[in-house]
């Protein structure tokens, strides 16, 4: 029987309409909180300043795809994608683990006409608004401090949103089976060994055999990548691959989140 | 009213208090505690230091990157684990779980009940801290041993001082939206900032100058002479002085914070 045919029974919302709703009880609950909002642009430029900037008198230039740049241009795109799946990451284990376990925001969501596919994809399209507007600052900063050659840059803004998809969907479907604050370590554990590795501050050329291999296949270094091709302008069919690879793990998230949803709270 | 309990006894009555309080929480900081900064030392030490030339001319008197950023990394690890416990834990006391209030009903009185948490973070700095010296000391970064024991002292003073004056902060506000702030715009900075990745001089002279106020950078200007062995006294007293009278401040201020916050 589907829903259509059930009598008295109200027209589920299309799912662009659902989003929109769930992205507005996003903006208003989250206008108290501006004071961390306006603060979170300060991080990835703090750290732009610091390793770029003072660890970056310390080195000479990188090699990346045959072309030698300067520190402070390796790293900026490096940080760009980091922060982004910082954000997405934060979003999506912290937050909704909030709003499911204590706030049983979505238990109350469900009992509208709204679906577990609309709280996944409303979820996730937030955190992007967020993060995108943090991404798009950072690559003002990097235009105005002189660390972009390329106009494949202004692509950088998709692609720290795509990194941003990939792991807001993944992360919220890990969080589905989260049972206490004490499982955020286990978030940690991934996300720092992600974030130091990913050929964010060095060349992947500096390891070497397995550990090299295990860091290409990971997605932050996908996204890292990804970042400095455009930023840089020395775009590779590696390029595309990283797109794909991002593109997939966010549909994967996105299929398990509605799933795990519709297990833990429609049955 | 019965007489007031001397300071050393109150204390000692809360100690099996905060020995249960470390057994049934130590698993969930073992990760941000050791495995974290571990992290960061093989990234930015090693490999990122593979990179960098060795000069001691460039890194303060460091043969290697690595050895100029360890003991910065650990006093700045200080910081951030001392923050980490005066924050939450403390708003968590003093309104959530009230577990201060159910003290204070006893003859317990405020500065007992502020060096007890305090003397718990100081435990958990020089545990922390411990740990790390000795994983560290085979990588040779240390040039002599007492230099290790002084740089480790050093390290638990930095904390110890930021601990105080957070608990002091902690023990004012009203919400945890605060703590967010003191994170982007305290801790956050200052660890990247107070030397512990590079040397303040690459700031240029006004922000070299900056760096040089902040407690951080004292810890971390200590920590990393005596690792060396490369202390000049006089800058090694100043220091000292400075983070020594910023604790004892640290202390009255948080003592006068929570008897407001108590009493309201």
């Amino acid at each position: 029987m589907s829903a259509v045919d059930a009598p008295g029974r109200a027209e589920p919302l299309g799912p662009l309409a659902a989003m929109r709703m769930l992205m507005l009880r996003n903006y208003l609950s989250y206008r108290a909180a501006w004071k961390l909002y306006l603060t979170g642009f300060l991080e990835p430029f703090f750290y732009l300043l610091s390793i770029g900037i003072g660890v970056g008198q310390l080195i000479e230039t990188f090699e990346f795809n045959g072309q030698a740049i300067p520190y402070a241009e390796f790293v900026a795109p490096g940080m760009l994608a980091a922060s982004a799946m910082n954000g997405a990451l934060l979003d999506s284990t912290f937050n909704v683990f909030f709003k499911m376990k204590y706030e049983k925001l979505y238990d109350q969501i469900l009992a509208t006409p709204m679906t577990t596919g609309d709280v996944a994809r409303g979820e996730i399209a937030w955190g992007q608004l967020r993060g995108g507007s943090y991404s798009a600052a950072f690559l003002v900063v990097m235009v105005a401090m002189g660390l972009v050659h390329s106009w494949w840059a202004l692509l950088a803004l998709p692609a720290t949103l795509l990194i941003g998809f990939a792991f807001s969907a993944v992360c919220m479907a890990v969080t589905t089976w989260m049972k206490s604050w004490q499982d955020f370590e286990k978030v940690t554990l991934v996300q720092l060994p992600l974030f130091l590795f990913s050929a964010t501050f060095f060349p992947i050329t500096a390891l070497d055999g397995w550990a090299r291999g295990i860091v290409e296949v990971t997605p932050l270094y996908r996204g890292v990548v990804l970042c400095r091709e455009l930023t840089t302008g020395s775009l590779t069919w590696a390029s595309a691959i990283s797109v794909v690879y991002l593109v997939l793990m966010g549909i994967a998230g996105l299929l398990v989140v509605r799933r795990r949803l519709g297990t833990l709270l429609l049955t | 009213m019965t007489a007031a309990l001397p300071l050393r006894e109150g204390v000692g009555r809360q100690v099996d208090y905060w020995l249960t309080v470390a057994r049934r929480t130590w698993r969930g900081s073992v990760v941000s505690s050791f495995l974290s900064p571990l992290l960061y030392v093989v990234a930015m030490g090693v490999v990122l230091g593979g990179f960098i030339d060795g000069d001691p001319d460039q890194l303060e008197g460091a043969p290697s990157y690595l050895a100029f950023v360890v003991p910065g990394l650990i006093a700045s690890h200080a910081m951030q684990t001392a923050v980490g416990e005066t924050t939450h834990p403390v708003m968590s006391m003093i309104k959530w779980q009230r577990v201060y209030d159910s003290m204070l009903a006893t003859p317990l009185q405020v500065p007992h009940v502020v060096a007890a948490h305090l003397g718990f973070v100081l435990f958990r700095l020089v545990a922390t801290c411990a740990v790390f010296t000795l994983v560290l000391a085979p990588f040779g970064v240390f040039e002599t041993w007492w230099g290790a024991v002084l740089a480790l002292l050093a390290q638990v003073l930095v904390g110890f001082c930021f601990a105080t004056l957070v608990y002091g902060v902690s023990a004012r506000l009203r919400n945890e939206e605060g703590f967010g702030v003191i994170f982007r715009l305290g801790v956050f900075p200052l660890f990247l900032f107070s030397g512990a990745f590079f040397p303040v001089t690459n700031l240029g002279e006004v922000g070299a100058w900056v760096a040089r106020l902040t407690p951080l950078w004292h810890g971390v200007n200590l920590s990393r002479m005596f690792a060396l062995d490369h202390i000049t006294w006089w800058v090694a007293g100043v220091n000292v002085l400075v983070l020594v009278v910023l604790t004892v401040l640290g202390w009255f201020w948080s003592v006068s914070g929570l008897a407001k916050r108590m009493a309201s």
